[in-house]
């Protein structure tokens, strides 16, 4: 049956196709590892999709293929893609990675696109944005908003992503408020509403008045507005959940990059490279503030985030303590783009212990 | 309120979706049906909650789509093991997958809505009680619920004509049948009351404990429910104690590393299963104890002809 419809797509494409060349459209394709309904991170790499839509018109004819479970399913989505005729391809998740590259193999006149990756091929290029800058704007934020000095923080899993997240954002915290603690719930999971509330209760229990998520779902941002404490959204703009209370959150935007990417690939001009994007190149954003507030909080906030943009200000710039007091990196140093990619210690204001 | 009610509410509240998804299977299973399909009830009754809620406006219909919705889902459960006579494990099984699915699309539009959380209902006086008054008598409807049907649960199982046919037909069908007791008739109640009962705890999740919808909210609820019937050696008042505790568990894990202390958070989010493993372990021990409750005829079909 599979290859009755193979021949038959073949016979199509070299007796039909041809003529009709000259104006059909560039395919693009998007794969996705959860529902584009998620509104969280499926959900914001398919606005990267619309983007491109929006911006080239006719000249692309876009598909995309949601909930792909990462393995050989991914493989197989990944493969009748390319046999399809999409000459661009976004893969959308870390667990693709190996699908893509072999993929890749096969089809060499296909671009692939792969994002939070490290692998990479002549025709496979990798994306990620750095949303550690956007922490280091909520820690500023949180910094100026704490009373307690208490900041809770629910996070999914002890990886170099989310190490560097709270690093980022405790640095920014204790520059604006040197005494403060930032406390850790680690729920292991990216995605367990319960579970993340649960959290985000125990951490409000503990005394903690500002919450920072690095999970998934809006659970903790409504247990903060139910609590009356602030809070900071994540992936998507959080703020019908918790209208009064959530100050700000990081979006992902994806758009500007997929819609360079493709025109680069319809012109010839593709290459295989890295991005690393950060605030700068608009791959992370921040949802609007909340009106409550106060100016000289919005000012803090956005000098940050100007600064890090006009490249003044370096998150991860020394000096920078450990949790015991060691200097890690000197005054006038900060940490490379390698060193973060991997970085596995906590700085000095985080409680209790990485888990190794 | 002080720390230490803030942290037992917590435990009641975590403790509640289990409470009624794993009292609903209880009474299933002591009518000797096991049905693994909790989760997929679950699932749906969370959704239906939450949309019609949301459609509505009114919680409390809300709260009663759920229990039709995993009733509904339920009575496909008993077609397919009461009349077809398919294998219960394998339709459970079957029953879950369908759910996950279902729920999944049925919940698409309602996808990142938020919704009013069901609000706490002070019972006058009793709420004034120290301690116990913040505590026990100042929670949501959904709650002093489960508290009822609990009680309700155990008395009727345990000391009524009707507890005592529903445990005859758990423990011998064919027995139940001679003495002219319509075995399957009496399955199909417990399993519909089953279905009820876990699309209540999946309305819990999404219309109490986090008013929200998302796909697989219920992550895994329904299974450890399942697991907690047979914590319980197939008695309430156990089942409570039983949720309670790993409910427990869960707090005291989230709170110990808010603390700091220097263990890893993968152990801690262990712990509960580990728990219910150890305490199966020690229960097991005594076997007497637990062939003197579970029903003998528990995962078997039945059909009068055969």
């Amino acid at each position: 049956m599979k290859f009755v419809k193979w021949a038959l797509a073949a016979a199509m494409t070299m007796g039909l196709g041809l003529p009709a060349q000259a104006e059909a459209p560039f395919k693009a394709a998007w794969i996705y590892v959860g529902p584009v309904s998620d509104h969280g991170y499926s959900f914001q790499h398919d606005q990267g999709r619309k983007a491109v839509e929006a911006a080239l018109g006719a000249k692309v004819k876009t598909t995309f293929v949601e909930s792909v479970p990462e393995g050989a399913d991914a493989e197989r989505v990944l493969t009748q893609l390319a046999r399809d005729g999409n000459k661009v391809i976004f893969s959308t998740s870390f667990g693709f990675m190996n699908a893509t590259l072999k993929v890749a193999r096969a089809f060499p006149d296909v671009k692939f696109e792969h994002a939070t990756g490290y692998k990479r091929a002549a025709n496979v290029s990798t994306f990620s944005a750095r949303f550690y800058e956007g922490r280091a704007v909520l820690g500023t934020i949180a910094g100026k908003m704490t009373k307690s000095g208490v900041v809770g923080y629910i996070a999914s899993i002890p990886i170099p992503e989310v190490v560097r997240g709270i690093d980022a954002f405790t640095l920014a915290l204790r520059k604006v408020r040197p005494d403060a603690k930032v406390k850790v719930i680690y729920v292991n999971s990216w995605y367990d509403p319960g579970k993340e509330a649960a959290a985000a209760k125990a951490l409000i229990d503990q005394g903690a008045d500002v919450l920072a998520q690095h999970t998934d779902s809006a659970a903790p941002v409504q247990t903060a507005e139910e609590r009356g404490v602030w809070c900071f959204g994540q992936s998507s703009d959080m703020t019908r959940f918790a209208p009064h209370h959530l100050l700000t959150g990081i979006i992902e935007n994806w758009d500007q990059y997929d819609v360079a990417e493709v025109k680069a690939a319809m012109n010839g001009t593709w290459k295989s490279h890295d991005t690393w994007g950060g605030l700068a190149s608009g791959m992370v954003k921040l949802s609007p503030y909340n009106p409550a507030m106060p100016k000289d909080v919005v000012a803090a906030a956005e000098k940050t985030r100007q600064d890090i943009i006009a490249g003044k200000l370096n998150p991860f710039a020394g000096p920078i303590y450990d949790q015991s007091g060691k200097l890690v990196v000197p005054a006038g140093k900060s940490l490379t783009d390698a060193q973060l990619l991997g970085l596995r210690f906590y700085v000095q204001g985080v409680e209790g212990n990485l888990p190794k | 309120m002080d720390h230490l009610t803030a942290i037992l509410i917590s435990v009641l509240l975590a403790a509640a979706p289990l409470l009624f998804a794993a009292l609903g299977e209880l009474v299933a299973e002591k009518s000797g049906v096991l049905n693994l399909g909790v989760e997929g009830m679950m699932l749906v009754g969370a959704v239906c909650g939450f949309a019609v809620t949301a459609q509505s406006g009114h919680a409390a219909l809300g709260i009663l789509a759920a229990a039709l919705a995993g009733m509904a889902l339920s009575t496909l459960f008993a077609l397919l093991t009461l009349v077809l006579l398919a294998n219960q494990v394998a339709t459970g099984l079957a029953l879950t997958l369908f759910g996950v699915g279902l729920s999944a699309l049925v919940g698409k539009p309602y996808v990142g809505t938020p919704l009013q959380k069901l609000p706490d209902l002070p019972l006058p006086l009793l709420s004034h009680l120290p301690l116990l008054g913040p505590l026990l008598f100042d929670r949501d409807p959904l709650i002093y619920l489960a508290a009822l049907l609990t009680l309700a649960v155990g008395w009727l199982l345990a000391r009524t004509r009707a507890g005592l046919v529903v445990r005859a037909v758990g423990e011998n069908p064919e027995a139940a049948h001679a003495l002219g007791y319509p075995v399957r008739l009496i399955r199909l109640a417990c399993i519909l009351f089953g279905g009820a009962m876990a699309g209540l705890g999946g309305a819990y999740l999404s219309l109490a404990y986090t008013p929200m919808w998302a796909e697989d909210m219920t992550a895994g609820r329904g299974w450890i429910a399942l697991a907690l019937v047979v914590f319980s050696t197939w008695r309430p008042g156990r089942l409570l104690l039983g949720a309670l505790l790993f409910g427990a568990f869960t707090i005291a894990q989230l709170h110990a590393q808010a603390l700091g202390l220097a263990v890893p958070p993968e152990f801690l989010a262990m712990l509960p299963y580990l728990a219910t493993v150890l305490v199966l372990v020690l229960i097991s021990r005594d076997a007497a104890r637990i062939r003197l409750n579970a029903p003998a005829a528990i995962g078997r079909t039945f059909h009068p002809d055969h």
